[in-house]
């Protein structure tokens, strides 16, 4: 059974401040984020009998559920780092289509910011268990967390491939470019090739600018069946095509590391939708770092291995550009609170909707959407389309 | 010896003969016969083939640079930036997470693929770290 066409995102929305949000705690924002996306979908949250989200305490789903006020009939906590609530859509996919539930809620928030500056013990550090692999082969040598271990990654394409600082440059600032047209985006200074180049290293191979933010978020979708989609006001966002897939969870378990799992979640996606590259018209893909969006063009098939950066350089991916690439601003310019899946539904649903304002992409009714999480670990990938 | 700042291993019992070779300076890593492949991280058995007959042997402590990255930023409690993190392969094929130490830590000091040798870091009375500096030979 395939899931194409059993669904649709017809509810999304962040809260109503994203950013700098001192004043709530990720908790909070999962709620109003609900809140939020429900009014966007013109449905009751008494209606909603699944629940899927993750990174609230060891019990995600069931946390948000007590929260809200909902006793599901389906929850999923799976938790695959930032492509989580990509994944999330498809399970929720596969759950209804089973028929076990029918209103499919997906949250998030994240006090990315805020919370370095909370009083109080914090859960989900990377110190937590002494006795897993990465304690044990990696933390001693100061290796822990995104930036140190994409940046290896990346290090090993720039020699392998002959990828270059400026090939990453270009899709910081084709992003920053989006993110002048969303009121919405942290970011919105202009930013050049230059800028990013002499800009500080974070590390070496990235600078600074080809760094995410760090910031405060919520985000929340709504998925139902398709009779249920097509009686909705908004139009529905239909599930093409899906697919999801992790490789590792460290670096050290990739044979290797210029490639990610994009390579066999978007095979099924692309497979199970019928569509192929050509066909898309607006991709929105996790750019944890400049080179995670690179990498993900790649592994996704849009462009043979290895020349990411040619591919999308002379800011082809950039307002007015043949290749409209994260539209919102990315986790690059617009927010990244840590997880920031949820963020790229959010877009790819608005722009197929046609709600983007100066940034709407033409006529835009195909999106490739690919989250990835963890250390280029796992990932998700959904092709959406609009009728 | 002076308190050790960053963050030491905790061995667990299928790591443990790894930590003692370090402690002798040897760089002995799991292998599988059933493969005739080295292994690396220690785990009981292998991940290939999922065959619990494993044995433990001893490797050169040479290899290559498979990947660098020069942190400007410390990660961890204890470290001085600019320090460089590498993922080294060995002539026995296993990859380990390590520093590269012995070298300016700057773009144009490192390549990838550069030859480089095992250097041991006695950090504690019980722990001693593999670390690798660029070949001498």
């Amino acid at each position: 059974m395939s899931l194409k066409n059993k669904v649709a995102i017809v509810g999304a929305d962040e809260t109503d401040e994203i950013g700098i949000v001192p004043n709530m705690t990720p908790i909070m924002m999962h709620a109003q984020a609900a809140r939020n996306a429900l009014r966007d979908a013109g449905i009751d949250k008494s209606e909603v009998d699944a629940v899927f989200t993750c990174g609230i305490g060891g019990m995600a789903s069931v946390q948000i559920c007590e929260y809200l006020g909902i006793v599901p009939r389906y929850t999923d906590s799976t938790m695959t780092g930032g492509s989580s609530f990509v994944i999330h859509v498809e399970h929720a996919a596969a759950a209804i289509a089973a028929g076990l539930c029918d209103v499919a809620l997906i949250t998030h928030g994240e006090s990315g910011h805020s919370g370095r500056m909370r009083r109080g013990p914090r859960g989900g550090g990377f110190m937590m268990d002494t006795s897993l692999p990465s304690a044990q082969f990696e933390m001693p040598f100061g290796v822990a967390g995104p930036p140190s271990t994409y940046a290896m990654a990346a290090m090993r394409h720039m020699h392998q491939y002959g990828t270059t600082s400026e090939h990453l440059a270009e899709i910081a600032v084709a992003t920053r470019k989006w993110a002048q047209l969303n009121p919405k985006a942290m970011m919105r200074d202009p930013l050049t090739i230059e800028d990013v180049l002499s800009s500080r290293w974070i590390a070496y191979p990235f600078h600074i600018y080809d760094c995410c933010l760090v910031t405060d978020a919520g985000g929340a979708v709504v998925v139902v069946g398709a009779d249920r989609a097509r009686d909705l006001t908004k139009k529905p966002v239909w599930v093409l095509g899906s697919g999801e897939a992790s490789t590792h969870q460290s670096l050290l378990g990739m044979d290797d590391v210029t490639r990610t799992p994009a390579r066999y979640s978007g095979k099924a996606a692309f497979e199970m939708a019928g569509v192929t590259h050509k066909d898309i018209d607006v991709v929105e893909v996790y750019d944890s770092f400049t080179y995670t969006a690179l990498v993900t063009i790649e592994e996704l098939g849009f462009c043979e291995k290895g020349e990411g950066g040619p591919f999308l350089a002379n800011q082809r991916t950039a307002p007015g550009g043949d290749f409209p690439m994260n539209t919102n601003g990315g986790g690059l310019s617009y927010t990244h609170p840590g997880m920031y899946g949820m963020f790229i539904l959010i877009e790819a649903v608005r722009q197929l909707r046609g709600e983007c304002g100066p940034r709407q992409v033409a006529g835009a009714k195909l999106a490739c959407v690919n989250g990835t999480g963890g250390l280029l670990s796992a990932t998700g990938t959904l092709i959406l389309g609009a009728d | 010896m002076a308190e050790y700042a960053k963050p030491v291993p905790y061995p667990s019992p299928e790591s443990q003969p790894f930590w003692d070779g370090c402690k002798r300076h040897e760089l002995r890593l799991p292998y599988c016969p059933k493969c005739e492949q080295f292994f690396f991280y220690p785990r009981q058995f292998c991940p290939r083939c999922f065959s619990w007959e494993i044995e433990w042997r001893a490797c050169s402590g040479r290899g290559t640079l498979y990947t660098f990255a020069i942190q400007y930023r410390a990660q961890m409690p204890g470290f001085t930036p600019p320090y460089v993190t590498a993922i080294v392969q060995l002539d026995e094929g296993p990859r380990l997470m390590t520093n590269l130490v012995g070298v300016d830590p700057s773009p144009e000091s490192i390549r990838c693929d550069m030859p480089v040798e095992v250097v041991w870091e006695d950090a504690t009375d019980e722990i001693t770290l593999p670390m690798f500096r660029p070949a001498t030979s």
